[in-house]
């Protein structure tokens, strides 16, 4: 697309630099088109057929997307990554917000401690969900060391528990990502004019007050960016899942990719599998949809103003 | 000079043809034996086939569902390997169909396949009139091991020949204060435990009516139902820290006489073996309640992809002729665990168990196919998802026979 900034003069230059950056984008474009899209529709293909373990050609209407909504296991993996989402992606928000802050005071060693609270982000998914599990196993870990320790009563078990063992999920995926989360919002912070705060001060604004009223909404962007990592982080969550609980106990803690998986190799279902994965990105494209219309229009406002 | 340049000439077409000798029996092997005692079987088969005149190439995949889609995904990419490893079932019944599979009838005939090998094998590995797979071992999934210090501290005194005198003899153990059976809270372990109950305590005919026919109505049997209830009691046996539980740590507690009984597959020897315990004098092992009890057939085969090449076709006939010769067959069932797939064999430097289950595979009514062989993996699953919720939550009776009478209804 030719650069429509009224800074540029027009000129011969323009056409030819606007066609140089065509061509160099075009094998990322082929690539995203053709295999990306290509491969997506190739997968919504296969959800209309009886595939097992190879792929058919026949066409079985929508009786695999019937057959996905009357496997109970689906919809306590679907149930299990609203529940996930929510608690994660707000608890990461509010914990990166909250170490963010703290960390915006300059206080010494802040170099220090920013790479202590980024640390966890570097253990790998499957480190941390197995970590996590023998923390919270009730015979090897919390529990039993406060026993232990002389509190014969107390009770840690939620991940032997049905009702309680997605939490123990979200505690594990929090602990890893906030210190991501704190990172791009402290980025943001220090964006903020330092003068507003003197200025504020000077009206008598205390500074939790001026924290949430002048600077959170400059952080708008920086709480964006922090909410589509997240929320990549939520549809995707698959590894911490199978390294924690394996989906149990029961299927208590089964999440949509872990149901995915498991039908494409050990079940060898890939139609069922196929029309799973349609569900979900068709729900993801939903949930999309209504913010970038949005965005759209915001920035067409923007544009008229 | 010109003799130097001819003898050059002919040491180089030497070694290229005896490379080419080498290669003609190249034979790459991809399975899923990666732990110790695994590998240190593999190997027996690798070097049998290297003696054999062959070159083993192992293409080794940890993990039995990985192993298995990358065998499948190298079958259809068109660079299948000389041989992929499956279990004894009907994992590779789709392959088949697909025609994607060689077959090995020549090597069946020569070595009297018809003859030498159960019925419930043949029927996994014979597909309308062709041998499609060899197998090389012989497992079963419902052994029930125990320790004999544990038992002797309860005052158990006889191993168990009936259900009523396991459930005594788990009693005995709770008022020890021992954990009565040792079992690892993941779903396929608790599969493990609900057919050998439904086999064990159900009865055969039960077992057949739901896994082979998947007769509806039977799931609502007097039987089956008894089988569900006795399932539900030995929930109560099963202490606190078995969800998540590796079923080697869960035959640890077993080993170290912390727990009483586990029902686990004769894999679970090898554990016992490292630990250095003998059977029959540390642990004890019944293949079922009673001298006549069912023994239930599983295992590994090998699959040969479909192939032109004469060379790859010979190294497939040769691996399936190696696989299944007598002295491979002893050596790699003693490294493994299992027991060879033919009788006709040196039982003497078995173990106690391992002469047992030879002596029960003696008798043709004993032998009963596993689950995997009469259930497609699709179904095993469906099954699989009810029987770990019943089993991990409040779930009535009557509420899991409707739930497993929807799972088999395909």
């Amino acid at each position: 697309m030719a650069i429509s900034s009224s800074r540029h003069r027009p000129g011969r230059a323009r056409p030819w630099r606007a066609l140089t950056a065509q061509i160099a984008l075009l094998p990322m474009a082929l690539t995203a088109l053709g295999i990306y899209i290509g491969t997506v529709l190739w997968s919504m293909r296969i959800s209309v057929s009886s595939s097992r373990i190879f792929p058919r050609d026949d066409f079985v209407g929508l009786s695999q997307y019937q057959r996905l909504f009357e496997t109970e296991r689906w919809h306590v993996s679907v149930q299990n990554l609203a529940v996930f989402g929510v608690l994660f992606v707000a608890a990461c928000l509010v914990l990166g917000l909250l170490l963010a802050v703290l960390l915006d005071q300059h206080v010494r060693g802040e170099g220090v401690l920013r790479t202590v609270f980024l640390y966890p982000y570097a253990v790998s998914f499957v480190a941390t969900g197995l970590v996590w599990q023998w923390m919270l196993n009730p015979e090897l870990g919390i529990q039993s060391t406060v026993r232990a320790l002389g509190f014969p009563d107390f009770k840690f078990d939620w991940i032997v528990q049905q009702d309680r063992v997605i939490y123990t999920i979200v505690i594990a995926a929090v602990w890893q990502a906030s210190g991501v989360v704190m990172a791009v919002l402290l980025a943001g912070l220090r964006g903020v004019d330092e003068s507003l705060w003197h200025a504020a001060r000077v009206d008598g604004v205390p500074r939790w007050r001026y924290y949430l009223s002048i600077v959170l909404p400059q952080l708008g962007p920086a709480i964006g960016t922090s909410f589509v990592l997240l929320a990549v982080g939520v549809v995707k969550v698959f590894d911490v899942v199978v390294a924690m609980t394996q989906g149990g106990p029961g299927n208590a803690s089964e999440v949509p990719a872990k149901f995915i998986m498991d039908n494409l190799f050990g079940r060898a279902n890939v139609g069922l599998a196929s029309a799973a994965s349609t569900v979900m990105l068709l729900t993801v494209l939903a949930l999309l949809t209504p913010w970038w219309y949005a965005r759209a229009v915001q920035a067409k406002k923007a544009r008229h103003a | 000079m010109a003799q130097m340049k001819f003898k050059t000439l002919a040491a180089a077409a030497f070694v290229a043809l005896a490379a080419n000798a080498a290669h003609a029996q190249k034979a790459e092997v991809i399975h899923w034996w990666t732990s110790g005692g695994e590998s240190a079987a593999v190997k027996t088969l690798a070097d049998a086939y290297n003696q054999a005149g062959g070159t083993w190439v192992d293409a080794a995949v940890a993990g039995a569902d990985n192993a298995r889609a990358a065998a499948i995904n190298r079958i259809a990419g068109g660079n299948p390997p000389t041989a992929a490893q499956f279990n004894t079932s009907k994992q590779y019944h789709d392959v088949i169909d697909e025609g994607l599979l060689n077959d090995i009838d020549p090597v069946a005939a020569k070595e009297g396949w018809d003859k030498i090998l159960p019925k419930p094998i043949i029927d996994s590995i014979k597909i309308k009139g062709h041998y499609y797979a060899v197998p090389v071992n012989i497992h079963n999934p419902t052994w029930f091991w125990y320790s004999k210090s544990a038992l002797a501290k309860a005052g158990v005194a006889a191993e168990p020949k009936t259900v009523d005198e396991f459930f005594a003899a788990l009693d005995k153990l709770k008022a020890a204060g021992l954990v009565p059976l040792a079992l690892g809270g993941q779903s396929w372990q608790e599969w493990i435990t609900f057919y050998s109950f439904v086999l064990h305590v159900g009865g055969r005919d039960a077992y057949l009516k739901f896994f082979r026919d998947h007769d509806v109505a039977s799931v609502n049997s007097e039987p089956f139902r008894k089988a569900m209830t006795a399932l539900r009691k030995l929930h109560g046996y099963v202490d606190a820290g078995s969800p998540g539980r590796n079923w080697n740590d869960a035959t640890a507690m077993v080993i170290s006489g912390k727990a009483g009984f586990q029902i686990m597959g004769d894999w679970a020897k090898g554990e016992f073996g490292a630990a250095g315990q003998t059977a029959g004098k540390e642990f004890g092992c019944f293949a079922g309640f009673g001298p006549s009890a069912p023994y239930m057939v599983a295992g590994d085969v090998f699959v040969f992809p479909k192939t032109t090449n004469k060379a790859q076709i010979d190294a497939q006939h040769k691996l399936a002729t190696v696989f299944t010769s007598p002295a491979t067959q002893v050596a790699f069932n003693n490294k493994k665990g299992s027991i060879p797939i033919r009788t006709d064999v040196d039982t003497g430097k078995m173990d106690v168990c391992a002469q047992a289950g030879v002596a029960a595979m003696k008798d043709a009514s004993r032998q009963i196919a596993n689950p995997d062989m009469l259930m497609t993996p699709d179904m095993v699953g469906a099954v699989q998802d009810v029987i770990t919720k019943f089993w991990n939550s409040n779930q009535s009776v009557d509420d899991v026979v409707k739930a497993l009478q929807g799972a088999i209804k395909g």
